[in-house]
């Protein structure tokens, strides 16, 4: 595969191909994680003034938005963007995109083979500055660094799937790979020396084994939050705030059915309620709500760890997502975002399938 | 539990089965009276939130049942079903939460005899399981 060799690091190479987008006119817009080098504080940003690059760290292990949830209405605005995506947040647009929730038609979308991101109480608490270095150095020998979003340590869809430029680090140096017919249109007059290149196997087999090492704990630890009453003692201390669905890249509901008049109780259904069980617990229906999405949409969780991440009493949603998810994307060999034209599996179906059912 | 009286729902599609519970009466062969039918227009009407909220407002088991594959009344409806009862299914069987107090069946406008049989056996199930945790829980 074209691949280009990158001489300084991956963030300052990355930052100098956006710029040499924005200023040859080939992108509108550019979407990237930025950070204020005095103060530290990050955020995503859309860029349009190539001046505006000095604040851009296109590779901070940090997620403060699903960029594949905020890139899904800007993509559909006309305009040229190239956006730096995370694999899960590529992976999170592209099951948009299934969706008609965005548009890969004015996108190159660059990414990169995925150490994973810090909780977003490590930005809080302002011990980034210290981790980073550190995060850097662990993953670019293949190795898992400390502190990392619980879904991330457990991560095996690392590299990325479907991106026009793919971006590997290993202690062999740093590449850009281009995979598609966009990526060698947009790069072309980027300096850099042209290669013929592929990703280190061996780095990748290395970080796949923590990772699935890690993995296997995460969904053993989840083993006591099943059965009605597990689940009762996982959300027992849920406040119903639905924030885990807001951010999440998947969840795309204008009016989700649960923030409805179907789930508005009324005083005859705690009257109901209450003389059926004797009780009842306020906010209702938290399972109920999580049950909800796991059905509809858990076969195509992406494993960000968004939910647990902004979840405000930290219950372990992400876990869940991917390990049901696992499950229900099995039932029909679907791998979430690995591929647009690939339909999501509710709307279709074989004839022949499922024959022990009915 | 001899005396126990599970409350159970059963999603009926308009065109097949809903027939069918109506041959299987007017053949005058015995039904469970545990057993209340709410009649939709397809099988693929049945949206997940529909059967979860029904196991909360207290039912202890839900059969949902349409037309045979193939025979669906609008072409496909049924495959549709079949692939979303696969979901729920399987989301209840990862959270260890009964899986067995739900199912689906395809039953035809012609078999009545095979109603009465599908309708017994999975009332009989349930009798056996016992009333729905998730009905009786004073923490939901």
């Amino acid at each position: 595969m074209n691949s280009i060799v990158m001489k300084q690091d991956a963030s300052t190479a990355i930052r100098e191909l956006l710029a040499y987008l924005l200023s040859s006119s080939r992108v509108d817009a550019v979407l990237t994680m930025r950070q204020v080098p005095e103060t530290g504080s990050c955020d995503l940003g859309l860029i349009t003034d190539p001046s505006g690059m000095v604040e851009a760290e296109p590779f901070l292990p940090v997620m403060t938005a699903n960029a594949g949830q905020a890139l899904s209405s800007i993509s559909m605005s006309g305009k040229r963007i190239a956006a730096v995506l995370k694999p899960c947040e590529l992976r999170g647009f592209t099951e948009r995109v299934k969706r008609e929730q965005g548009s890969f038609d004015n996108l190159l979308t660059i990414s990169s083979i995925c150490g994973g991101v810090f909780p977003l109480e490590k930005v809080i608490s302002g011990d980034l500055e210290k981790l980073v270095p550190r995060y850097i150095e662990k993953t670019a020998r293949a190795e898992a660094p400390r502190g990392l979003r619980e879904t991330c340590k457990a991560c095996e869809e690392f590299v990325p799937m479907n991106a026009d430029i793919s971006v590997s680090v290993t202690e062999h140096g740093s590449l850009m790979h281009l995979h598609s017919d966009r990526a060698e249109e947009y790069t072309e007059g980027f300096e850099g020396e042209r290669i013929e290149a592929r990703a280190d196997q061996s780095h990748i087999d290395r970080m796949m084994k923590s990772r699935s090492a890690a993995k296997g704990k995460l969904f053993q630890s989840l083993e006591k939050s099943s059965g009605l009453d597990g689940l009762v003692d996982l959300f027992g201390k849920c406040v119903g705030c639905h924030g885990c669905s807001r951010v999440c890249p998947i969840c795309y509901c204008q009016h989700c059915d649960f923030e409805s008049i179907n789930f508005d109780y009324n005083q005859p259904y705690f009257q109901e309620s209450l003389e059926a069980r004797g009780a009842l617990r306020l906010p209702p229906d938290t399972i109920l709500f999580q049950l909800g999405r796991l059905t509809h949409m858990s076969f195509s969780c992406v494993g960000c760890g968004m939910c647990s991440d902004v979840c405000p009493v930290s219950i372990p949603v992400a876990g869940i997502f991917k390990k049901t998810g696992e499950r229900t994307a099995g039932l029909f060999d679907y791998v979430p975002g690995r591929d647009s034209e690939e339909p999501i599996p509710v709307m279709v179906f074989k004839e022949e399938e499922l024959g022990d059912i009915g | 539990m001899p005396d126990f009286h599970p409350r159970i729902i059963g999603f009926l599609c308009n065109w097949c089965t809903y027939a069918a519970a109506d041959l299987a009466g007017s053949s005058k062969l015995e039904l469970p009276p545990e057993f209340t039918v709410i009649r939709v227009m397809c099988s693929s009407r049945i949206d997940h939130n529909l059967i979860l909220s029904t196991f909360y407002r207290g039912a202890d088991g839900i059969l949902v049942a349409g037309c045979h594959p193939g025979d669906c009344h609008y072409g496909e409806g049924n495959y549709y079903a079949r692939r979303r009862f696969a979901l729920l299914k399987k989301v209840m069987e990862t959270l260890d939460l009964e899986p067995e107090r739900l199912e689906l069946r395809w039953v035809s406008a012609a078999e009545g005899n095979r109603y009465a049989e599908v309708v017994n056996e999975f009332t009989d199930r349930i009798r056996k399981l016992g009333p729905s945790p998730i009905r009786t829980s004073t923490r939901l």
